[in-house]
């Protein structure tokens, strides 16, 4: 189920504008790999890229290379919704749907393939799902109710039930935990820890502890000056990253003498 | 900082003092604004009342021939509530379909111009809307109407005989529907853009489609929108005079379902613009009584609105 992506040479461009220049990195399956950096540097953007979803963006495109287990991405051929239905995504702010409960929030992707689900069939992707993320005891007496109605984390959760209960190949974690309490967060962190042994999972974020913390491997992502395109300083293993980097820009964003 | 902070402590008495008169002067012109709206709305609706109960007492030549001016005022409120719910039939479609496109489907430098353009319906004077719907739309509905009647003739709605000349209360609903149509259209596309992002994306993120996000982030997040919007179409259609005056072929209070023959309901607005030249005397009193159960018909119909717009609305 779970899949490695390989990334080559990768531009992405808004309109004119180079975003983010020659990006080359392998992403393996089973694991989690942390995009860390300063704001505007791009890491959002190739996270973006790596399901088609900057595409959204008018103007957007990319040139290089990503390829899902040997499966081009960027083929003319392949259908931008297909790529999503694989590789889910996390966003920043929770965003379940408002008028949906709980329980129609979790199977959203499901209906969309729009094959008839059994009932029985369709609590178990319920079931399931609130279960790998974490949230089954919390909610499991109150499926119908709004998803809105839930904390924070909760909802944050509640989307990766969402997520995950299309079973897809790679999850994308966009800032997953930026407007969540610290309590929150941990449970967040211990999902993601639980998530891997299932899935490939890419997380952007701001904090470096929580990059340490859940990553086996990080990339540091910065920008060349001012109006330059962002692109990849180092892509290293988590733990050379933190201890000993090779770089010494990514040494000094870690360490917190940027600039 | 240390500057913007002591900035106001060096003169708060002036600058407090100035705030105070900038704020007296805005609420009492906003109240006096405010007070005038309702006085000007209680003095109409003085006037029709006053003007209007003396017509309860008319009949026979008085009343335009019917028996009481109740006989005379129900068909026409049915023809006005028929001919704009037909309008609105017509103009939901179109401008859910359009706002849709001009906000979510068409390219930007595709989007613009449609958008004006739509824009500029509403600036198209009514009256040149009825010339329009008599000399060009009603004779090319004419065989639209005779295949309706061939193969729908069954339903109530288009039973015929069909008018010759086309000027009929469906022709009208027509008329209607396009001027209703820029207002509606604006009002939704205005909804559909302040869909949040993150619920677009969320659906965009689980692999639907453009139309499926807009089924499960845009339609469920504008519902209420689409309802308010809706019935501010109804209300321009409800009141349209001028159009509907022109374009019926008036037959006087009549009820009548068919809505393709010459034999037409009419609409209290119409049946005013036409009679009201003519008329004297106690005739004053029923047309101004018309437009009395014309006032308290829209009066209705925006509360019903505002009461499902309110009810309907997504806590987000």
């Amino acid at each position: 189920m779970a899949k490695s992506i390989d990334v080559s040479d990768l531009d992405i461009y808004y309109g004119d504008f180079l975003a983010v220049q020659g990006v080359n990195l392998h992403i393996k399956a089973r694991s989690v790999t942390a995009f860390i950096g300063p704001s505007g540097c791009g890491k959002s953007t190739v996270l973006r890229s790596l399901n088609r979803m900057h595409e959204v963006i008018p103007g957007a495109r990319v040139e290089g290379k990503v390829t899902v287990d040997g499966q081009s991405l960027y083929d003319a051929a392949v259908d931008p919704v297909a790529v999503r239905r694989q590789i889910g995504m996390v966003f920043q702010r929770p965003n379940p749907f408002p008028t949906m409960s709980i329980y129609e929030n979790v199977l959203a992707g499901n209906r969309l393939n729009s094959k008839k689900m059994k009932k029985s069939e369709a609590d178990d992707v319920v079931e399931r799902s609130l279960k790998g993320a974490n949230l089954w005891n919390e909610v499991k007496d109150r499926l119908d109710k709004p998803g809105m109605g839930l904390s924070g984390g909760q909802q944050q959760r509640l989307c990766i039930a969402r997520a995950i209960a299309v079973k897809p190949q790679v999850l994308l974690m966009d800032e997953p935990c930026s407007a969540l309490d610290p309590i929150s967060t941990s449970a967040i962190e211990d999902l993601i820890h639980e998530l891997k042994s299932d899935y490939t999972i890419v997380i952007v974020t701001h904090n470096m502890q929580q990059a340490a913390r859940v990553s086996d491997e990080t990339g540091f992502f910065n920008l060349k000056a001012a109006g330059q395109p962002g692109h990849l300083v180092e892509f290293n293993s988590t733990q050379k990253m933190f201890a000993n980097p090779d770089n010494e820009a990514t040494e000094a964003y870690i360490s917190g003498r940027f600039g | 900082m240390t500057t913007a902070i002591q900035e106001p402590l060096q003169e708060p008495q002036e600058r407090a003092r100035t705030t105070r008169v900038g704020d007296a002067v805005f609420s009492r012109t906003a109240l006096g604004a405010a007070l005038l709206v309702v006085g000007m709305l209680a003095g109409v609706a003085v006037f029709l009342v006053a003007q209007g109960l003396p017509a309860l007492e008319a009949s026979g030549e008085q009343a335009y021939g019917k028996p009481s001016v109740w006989s005379l005022v129900g068909p026409l409120l049915f023809g006005t509530v028929l001919s704009s719910v037909l309008a609105l039939v017509i103009v939901t479609p179109l401008a859910i379909g359009l706002a849709l496109v001009i906000s979510l489907y068409a390219p930007r430098r595709v989007a613009k111009p449609v958008g004006y353009l739509v824009d500029l319906l509403a600036a198209v004077p009514s009256v040149v809307f009825g010339l329009w719907g008599i000399a060009v739309l009603a004779p090319r509905l004419v065989p639209v109407y005779e295949w309706l009647n061939s193969w729908f003739g069954w339903i109530p709605l288009f039973g015929g005989p069909v008018s010759s000349s086309g000027r009929t209360l469906l022709t009208a609903s027509v008329v209607l529907a396009l001027m209703a149509l820029p207002i509606v259209t604006a009002i939704l596309r205005e909804i559909f853009a302040q869909t949040p992002t993150m619920h677009e994306e969320a659906a965009l993120a689980l692999g639907a489609t453009r139309w499926e996000m807009i089924r499960m982030a845009v339609l469920p997040y504008a519902r209420s929108g689409i309802v308010a919007a809706l019935l501010l179409g109804l209300g321009r259609a409800l009141g349209e005079t001028m159009a509907v005056a022109m374009v019926l072929s008036a037959t006087g209070a009549i009820v009548s379902f068919d809505v393709i023959s010459s034999a037409n309901s009419n609409t209290i607005a119409a049946s005013i613009a036409n009679n009201y030249a003519n008329a004297a005397g106690l005739k004053i009193n029923v047309l101004i009584f018309a437009g009395l159960a014309l006032f308290v018909l829209t009066f209705v119909v925006n509360f019903l609105g505002r009461y499902i717009a309110t009810r309907g609305q997504v806590k987000a």
